[in-house]
Parts: structure tokens; sequence; C-alpha cells
């Protein structure tokens, strides 16, 4: 019943009397009747605006939302200011197509150059590119860039890297033939050239070839990939990452946290070569995942090999300045088979949406956020371990995410936890947490107050009880 | 090359020439500056650039040192000091460089940038294959919900049932829609979809003991669609299409063999048409055990009037972003839904939302799954105002769009006929395909050259030059939610392009755009003298 098309009745007709036809059915006479639908889809009618938002706010009611957030995993309750909803919800932002016509979309292209110039300086690299779906699609991109530019499939990741991009990387390894494996965590940090015997997740093409059967360190690599922060909020080492890949011709690719890199070493510190993240935490809402950023920077010598758009600086006819989508030839629409990736619609948007929330925060504010959440982190953390039965899950160090066994299985204690008001945090997968089942990823930002921390450690603590 | 100029454009000064730039001179990208008060970076809150007068700086060198716009919240929380935090080995030495302005300068820049950019909600957007329909602001309401945006996608089942049954909804919308049985909503696009699928078929073939090597593709298809091939470990075939620009069936059949995994096709395709021979089309790729997949880039044609499923189809990716009108966002997010038939439902990836017997909502890993293909659940918010739009419009809504869709595309045919040559005359669907090449014979003007000069009239352009099928193609999608009026003056637009060519020689439409915020770019330029980053010097 809402009605988005703008036609009369009168109008229709006399636009099919102008193509001689009677009825809009002939419209549709090339379609072969045998497979017409008879009758209509069976859904129901139409209903108007306000019936619309009544369904939909029922279904928003349904959701637990009021929850205080210890939850992260990836995901993070930033807050998001006034300044940045007002302007990235501006409708020429939100309603226009890919920029290939630049003459009509400097707007977007300039916010793009500047997501990029910001996104590479925070991940000390040379270049990033105009955005790619979510953390896990960049790491899938990053570790197909380097094993066609290093012409090795082979791929050692740790197991500190988000379990679910590690599950994307190994579906999409079935296409892609890449050999991946996977190497453990001790104590919160990676341990390297010692995949455990049944880690190896192959691909279809050479199951039986594991690159560096256990202990062994291969000759040769395509990509070398570790998480920093890694998955249970802890700060590895990564030299012996970069010299893993030195010794085996790897590319090292990082996956950090943007929020977290304005105050700890940044991927091009550690000397990677590929970095990627998930850009979530700079200005877009929780949104129950999605839409969000993929974050891919990387040093300039890969700018050819680099997937998605790029955004570049020129000049118009007149001398002015101008930006441009720029080394188009890498992409799908003009390399077709020989692309080497797929993405053509990326989150835009979201990138936009960054480059202003970096833009509002600055150098100062990003690192009073990291500096604020990894304080309530580091409270939290003290509260939660004096609790009787309450351990650290390692003693690496950790910035804003941190991980704890509680002795109650963690799906049970997130649901006790919810009924007084707080969202406890993610409960760890068994191959990150020994086996057992009451691993708790508990992770903070600059939003929560000691009172709610106080209120969270209260309310562990009687469901432990 | 430095001339020790002040900042370009922060003083209000145009000495940003042509002649300046080409050296590469006068730009300065520092963080600020220190000229004097009133010159100095930040705060010129003109509206020039709006008039195409300047460019707009950048918000790096809108940047002024001890200038800010944050604020955090008071915690309470203990100040244990930094060097507690980060032990002195991982502690961050390299600046961050971001820039320094305060909010006023923020939003400035940012109003300005958008003023700078065309819309769906400013004009007609008539990019064939893209769908550029309006956008309802009902969405944008509903994404707003408390209750929708702010929640954590780990967050347990039993606190999201919400969330779990909106997809559920939408996933059955969906299948209802396309004539599938079930469907998986975390491809993040298009193309992700389409990997998605490729990867559902290799699974399938895989369970059924054969490896096949081959995907059939035609010509005129998305360039999405090859590229998905070679990341799903397939070749790609191409098959041509025939002279009514269709699939030539028995170059088809030429193709087939039992080494072939599958074909994938967009119906209508890429040229506007039906491919009427589809029922021949789907039984000779099943005949030799491949599986059909649908680009349902092309869907909005034949909402309610005939369904990939019915149609033949085993795989369907759907664009939201395109079809159920959640916008584009400058160049994404979107989102690609993969529905199939039953027979591949237990490959789906996982986990997925389903409905327990109980009527509660969880989640369910099919039993073969390829995988996950998302971090989370795909872009939830997208799909919920794809849901919003699909419960506004309803099924007979949805078919009145394909029938308005349709409607205009084939009025703009034939307005349009004698104007330019249409390569395939005939009834089309949602778009029609139309060329330039008469004008690039009689006057040297190309596709392009009408596409920038369009965008003097205030239309955006059609797609030019795809499918890469038709010569100098301007390829035209109106959408249904443009008016008659609109088609009209569309149309008279054009026309007036291709007569003032005719009258006057083709000068006024090689020198457009002229009146737009900048004119043509030197994309040659912009490939050789590489700068992506405020940071890299013009190689
Ligand atoms: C026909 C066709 N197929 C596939 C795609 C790819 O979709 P997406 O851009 O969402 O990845 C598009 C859109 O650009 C298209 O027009």
């Amino acid at each position: 019943m809402a009605d988005f098309t703008p036609h009369t009745e009168e109008e229709i007709a006399s636009m099919l009397s102008f193509l001689g036809i009677e009825s809009t059915e002939s419209l549709f006479s090339s379609i072969p009747a045998a497979v017409r639908l008879a009758g209509g889809l069976e859904m129901p009618n139409g209903i108007s605006e306000p019936d619309v938002l009544y369904e939909m706010t029922a279904l928003a009611d349904a959701n637990r939302e009021k929850l205080v957030c210890f939850a992260g995993a990836g995901a993070y309750d930033h807050e998001i200011p006034a300044a940045v909803r007002s302007l990235a919800s501006r409708s020429e932002f939100v309603t226009s197509y890919t920029p290939y016509q630049p003459e009509v979309a400097q707007g977007v292209l300039e916010a793009l150059f500047e997501y990029q110039t910001m996104v590479a300086r925070l991940a000390g690299l040379d270049v990033a590119n105009a955005s790619l779906y979510d953390g896990a699609s960049a790491l899938v991109e990053a570790v197909n860039l380097a094993v066609s530019s290093r012409g090795d499939p082979g791929v050692w990741i740790s197991a500190g890297v988000n379990p679910r991009w590690r599950k994307v990387l190994s579906t999409f390894a079935k296409g892609s033939g890449h050999k991946i494996s996977l190497m453990p965590l001790v104590d919160g940090t990676t341990r390297w050239a010692d995949p455990e015997p049944g880690q190896h997740s192959s691909s279809h093409e050479a199951s039986q070839t594991n690159p560096g059967s256990p202990g062994a360190l291969p000759e040769s690599l395509g990509a070398v990939v570790v998480a920093y922060p890694n998955y249970l909020g802890c700060l590895e080492n990564l030299s012996q990452a970069r010299s893993l890949a030195d010794r085996t011709g790897a590319m090292l690719v990082v996956a950090f946290d943007p929020i977290c890199s304005s105050i700890v070493k940044s991927p091009g510190e550690w000397g990677a070569d590929i970095a990627v993240g998930e850009g979530q935490p700079l200005g877009n809402p929780l949104g129950f995942g999605g839409p969000y950023l993929g974050i891919l920077a990387a040093r300039k010598e890969h700018v050819r090999r680099l997937p998605g758009r790029l955004v570049g600086e020129s000049i118009d006819v007149e001398g002015r300045r101008a930006y441009v989508t720029t080394l188009r030839a890498r992409e799908q629409d003009i390399r077709r088979e020989k692309a080497s990736s797929n993405v053509c619609t990326n989150q835009t948007l979201m990138a936009v949406t960054a480059a202003i929330q970096l833009g509002w925060l600055g150098a100062s504010g990003l690192a009073e956020v990291a500096v604020a959440s990894s304080r309530a982190a580091r409270y939290c953390r003290e509260l939660l371990c004096g609790i009787d039965g309450v351990v650290p899950l390692s003693s690496a160090p950790t910035v804003r995410e941190f991980a704890v066994y509680t002795g109650v299985p963690a799906s049970e204690l997130i649901g006790r936890v919810a009924e007084d008001g707080f969202l406890a945090g993610v409960a760890l997968p068994e191959e990150l947490s020994e086996g057992r089942q009451d691993g708790l990823l508990i992770a903070t930002t600059e939003r929560r107050t000691a009172a709610q921390i106080e209120g969270f450690a209260a309310a562990v603590e009687r469901a432990l009880r | 090359m430095e001339t020790g100029s002040s900042t370009v454009g922060n003083d209000g000064s145009n000495s940003f020439t042509g002649s300046s730039l080409k050296e590469g001179a006068g730009i300065h990208y520092g963080h600020g500056s220190t000229s004097a008060l009133g010159g100095a970076p930040g705060g010129r809150a003109a509206s020039a650039p709006l008039m195409g007068k300047l460019f707009e700086p950048t918000l790096l060198e809108l940047s002024h040192p001890g200038r800010r716009a944050w604020s955090l919240r008071t915690t309470g929380v203990p100040m244990y000091p930094t060097e507690e935090l980060i032990p002195p080995e991982h502690t961050r030495r390299q600046p961050l460089g971001l820039p320094e302005v305060s909010e006023r300068d923020l939003v400035a820049h940012f109003t300005r940038l958008s003023h700078r950019q065309f819309s769906v909600d400013l004009g007609a957007y008539p990019l064939g294959s893209c769908t550029m329909k309006y956008n309802p602001k009902l969405c944008d309401e509903v994404v707003a919900l408390p209750g929708l945006r702010d929640i954590h996608p780990a967050a347990p089942a039993q606190l999201t049932q919400g969330w779990l049954q909106l997809l559920c909804n939408l996933e059955s919308a969906l299948c209802t829609i396309t004539g599938m049985s079930a469907a998986t909503l975390q491809p993040a696009a298009g193309a992700a979809g389409e990997l998605t699928g490729l990867l559902l078929i290799r699974a399938w073939h895989e369970a059924h003991g054969a490896s096949r090597r081959r995907i059939l593709v035609p010509d005129s298809a998305h360039g999405t669609n090859p590229a998905s091939v070679s990341l799903g470990g397939y070749e790609v075939t191409t098959v041509p299409s025939d002279s009514r620009g269709c699939v030539d069936i028995d170059a088809l059949h030429a193709s087939l063999g039992q080494d072939v995994a599958g074909m994938m096709l967009t119906n209508p395709n890429t040229l506007g048409l039906f491919e009427e021979s589809i029922v021949d089309i789907a039984a000779a790729v099943h005949d030799c055990g491949g599986l059909l997949y649908y680009d349902g880039a092309n869907l909005n044609a034949i909402l309610g009037v005939v369904r990939p499923g019915d149609m033949g189809f085993d795989i369907v990716h759907l664009n939201l972003h395109k079809t159920f009108a959640t916008p584009h966002g400058g160049g994404g997010p979107g989102a690609g839904p993969v529905a199939v038939s039953e027979r591949l439902a237990p490959f789906l990836p996982g986990p997925r939302p389903v409905r327990n017997e109980d009527g509660s909502y969880g989640w369910e890993i099919p039993s073969s799954s390829i995988g996950r293909i998302h971090s989370w659940h795909g872009n939830a918010l997208v799909l919920a105002r794809a849901y919003a739009y699909i419960l506004a419009s309803g099924g007979d809504g949805l078919r009145r769009i394909a029938e308005l869709a349709v409607l205009n595309a084939n009025w703009l045919r034939k307005r349009l006929n004698g104007v330019f040559e249409i390569p395939f005359d005939r009834p089309n669907m949602h778009e029609v395909v139309v060329s330039a090449s008469s004008l690039k014979r009689a006057h040297g003007l190309r596709a392009l050259d009408v596409a920038k000069r369009l965008l003097e009239e205030g239309f955006h352009s059609p797609t030019v030059y795809f499918p890469l099928t038709v010569d100098e193609a301007l390829m035209i999608e109106p959408t249904e939610t443009e008016s008659p009026q609109t088609l009209a003056a569309l149309a008279d637009a054009l026309e007036n392009i291709v007569m003032q060519a005719e009258a006057n020689g083709p000068d006024a439409a090689r020198e457009a755009p002229r009146t737009t915020p900048v004119r043509r770019v030197d994309e040659t330029r912009a490939a050789r003298r590489l700068r992506l980053t405020a940071d890299m010097e013009p190689g």
C-alpha cells in the first residue's frame, strides 16, 4: 500500500497506448507462458508506512537492546557522536552509486581519498583501498594477494586470528586452493612452526601435501598471518612472524584493530606487508554484525595487485584538483576472469563514516578512546579476577579485551548475567580454550563507566555463586 | 617542487592553477601551517567549492594544531598510567597524523563534499544494471531503531529473537519471490553471492563424486561473473550471443560437456532482453549434469511475473541494493543473499537463522555446509531495510514495480528510436541498451561524450560500454520510481545532445561537462602519477 511509484492510471494508459499495447500484461509477452507465475506471489499485499514501522518496531522490541555491552570479538560498542551520525546519513552519500562519473562524484571520491590516507597512516603502511566487505573479506583478499604474488599456496595462520574470519578463509580456500596450516596459541601467543597434527585444513586439490609437517619450516610460503592484538586480546611480539615470512619468502599479513593501533605498534612498525582489519569501531553501529568495513592497507609495491577500488588524485581539464577511481585495469569489469578479486559493490558508506569519525576524534581523540578502553579493561579484569573461581586465560599483555575462565560454561553465564542487564562477553570456541567451555572473552570501550564495571563484576559474582 | 606558497585553498585564494599543478608545485599537504591568522588552515567556512570555483581542501589540509571536536564520557575508571597499560616494546612510536579540526569545520567540510555529489535523492540516475531506484526514507527510520541498530552480533539467540525472526521472515519472502526453498543471507554483495553460489556448485558435484572444471558464462555477462568463476576454482567458457542478443543455443550445446559444472545467467540479460529459450537452456545444462545459476541483478523486471525457480534455476543471488531499494551508499553497502532449490539447501553457508518447533528462533549449521562466508550474519541492517521494503510493497506492490519498471524502459526505447541506434529493437524488459556508434561514425562522438553531456542536463549518465557486446553502448535503466515527465525530460535531453551534435558539430559534447563541480578528470594522470594518499609523492 505504501507506493513509491509515481504513475497515475491515466499515465499508464497513455504510455501503453504509445507502445501500442493494451495492458501491462503484454509487456511480458516475451516470457514463455509455461513458466509464468499464475496468480501472483503468495505473500500478503503491501501495507502502509506506519504499519511497517509498527511491525518493525515489534521485531526490534523482541531483542534485548539495553544490555550494557561487554562483548567484543571484532564488534565494539564505541560512542558514535551526533555529528558523525548526521553527516554519514546525508542522502548525497547514502543514495549515490559507485563514483563512475567523477565530475558529479567528487564528494564520495574526496572522502574516500581522506579515508585511504587516514587508514594508511593508522596501519603505518603506504596505501589503503577504498574498503572491502568486512574483516573476514579483507583477510581473504589479503591472503589471495599474497599467494598470487608469491606464487605459493602455503598459508601459515595463527589461531589468534579471529576464528570466524579463519572459517571464511577456509570456505573460500576451497575455490582458490590455498593450503592453510593453523598455528596454535600457547598462553595467549602464537607458537609458530609447529602445526598441531590434524589442524591442517587443506584445499580440495592438494589435500595430501601439507606444507610444513609438524615442526618443519617449509622452504616457501605465500602468507604468514597473525593478529595484533589477537582474538584473546593479547599483544604478541611479531618479530618471529616477520622472520618466518622472510625465511619463506611469504608476505606478512597482520590483522590489526584500528582503535588499538593508535597506542600499540602499527602493522607497519612490525614490518607487515599487508594489514587487514575490521573498521566497524570507526563510527559504525553494532547493527547485529553489518554492514561493517573491511580495511586493507599495504606497502606501495603491491599497489597494482590490490583488490577493490582505489581513489587517486588528479586534475580536471581546467587544472583543478579532482579525484577519480584509478588503476581500474585491476578490476573485474575490465579484467573479467583474470581479475584477482571479484569485488564490485563494497562498503563505501562505512568508509566515508570512518573518515568522518576519524576526523571528529583526530589523533588525540582516537588515542584517548584506546586508552580509556584499555583502562576500563584493566579495571574490569582486576575486579573479575578478584572473584573466586575466575582466572585469566593467559599472562600475555592485553589492551582492551581479555579472556577468563569462570568455571561455568560461558553460554550459561552469559544467560544468567543478562538477567541483570549485562551482555557478559562472547563464549570462546573450544579450540581457543583448551577444549573447555568456560572461556569468556570480555571487551570494554570508552563508554564503560566504573559503576557499570562494578555492577557487572557483582553480577558475575552472583552468577557464579 | 615545493614553492613555499600558502596551503592551497585554505587562504581563500584560487592560486591553484592548472599550470602550477601540472608541475606538481604549489600544493602543501602538511598537517597545518604557520601562516598568519585568517590565512591559517581550518575554519574557512565558505561555500565557494559548491559553485565549482574552488576545490574543497581535504580534511588533512583543514587541520589546525590543537583544534579538536571530540569529547568523551566521564567514566570514573581509575586513571592507570599509559606506561602501565602498554608495555614499551608494544608502544606505537609512529605519529598518527590524523587531522585536528573543530566540529564546525568537520561539518562544513563534509557538507560541502556532499554538495559536490550527485545522488538518487537529487535526480534521475538511469544507470543500467544498477537499478538506482528511489530509496524510501521509511527504511532509514527502521534501521535507526535502537532495538535493531544497537544489538551486538554475538548476543545469543535468546536475547535476539526479534532479529532472528526478521531474518527468517526475509529468507522466506525471498524464497517466495524467487521460487526457491532456502537461502543464506550472509553474502555482503552480489559478487560475494556469486562466489558463494560457485562454491555451492563445487560442493554439490564433490558430494556426487564428480569433478568438473568449467562454468559457462555468456559474453554479455557482468564482469563479476567470470571473476567469481576463477575464484571458485573453475575455468570460464564464454558462450556467444546470437543475432537477437540472447544466448546462442547452438554454441551453448557445443560448449556443454561432462566437465561442465554449471552455467551462470542473468535473465533478463544485460541487454534488457528476456532469454526466451530459458526452458531449453535449463534442460540442456541439467541434461549434462550441470547446475544453473541466476545472477539476480536484473530481478526487478520480473518480480511477481516469473520466478527463477520456475525457469529452472538451481541457485539465485539477489542484489538487495538494486531490486529491494536499499541505498547504494556511494558504492556500498549492499547485500547479496543466495537462494537455492531444495537439493542444495544442505550445502548452504551457516550458521543460518531457523525457526524452532516451539516457535522460538535459533541458529543452525546445515548438514553439508560449505562454511561461513561473512564475519557475522551478513549486512544485517541492509537486510532489515529490504525486509521493510518488501512488507511495504507486498506481493501486489512487487508485481506493480516490475510492470512499471518495464513500462518505463519500453517507453524510453520507443521514444529514443531514431535518436540512437537500438541494436536489438524489440520489446525489452527493465532496461534498454542503445548505441552511440552512428554518432561516432558521423561526428567522432563517443558514448562517453554523450554521458558527460547528459550530466550538464542534471541527469546522471547511463552505464557506458557495458555490455561489451554492443559498440558504444549506453545502457539505460529508468526504474519504476521515475515519473513519465522525468522520462520525457531525460529523452528530450538525450535527443538535444544528438541534435546539437548534428547542427553544430561535436564540440559541445566533447567539452562537456562544463557545469559540474569539476570537469573531465585526467584519468591517465591519476594512474601515471599515482597519488592514493596525501602522503604519496605523485610518482
Ligand atoms: C548484472 C550484474 N551482475 C552482478 C553484479 C555484481 O553485484 P555487486 O556489485 O553487488 O557485487 C552487478 C552489479 O554491479 C550487475 O549489474
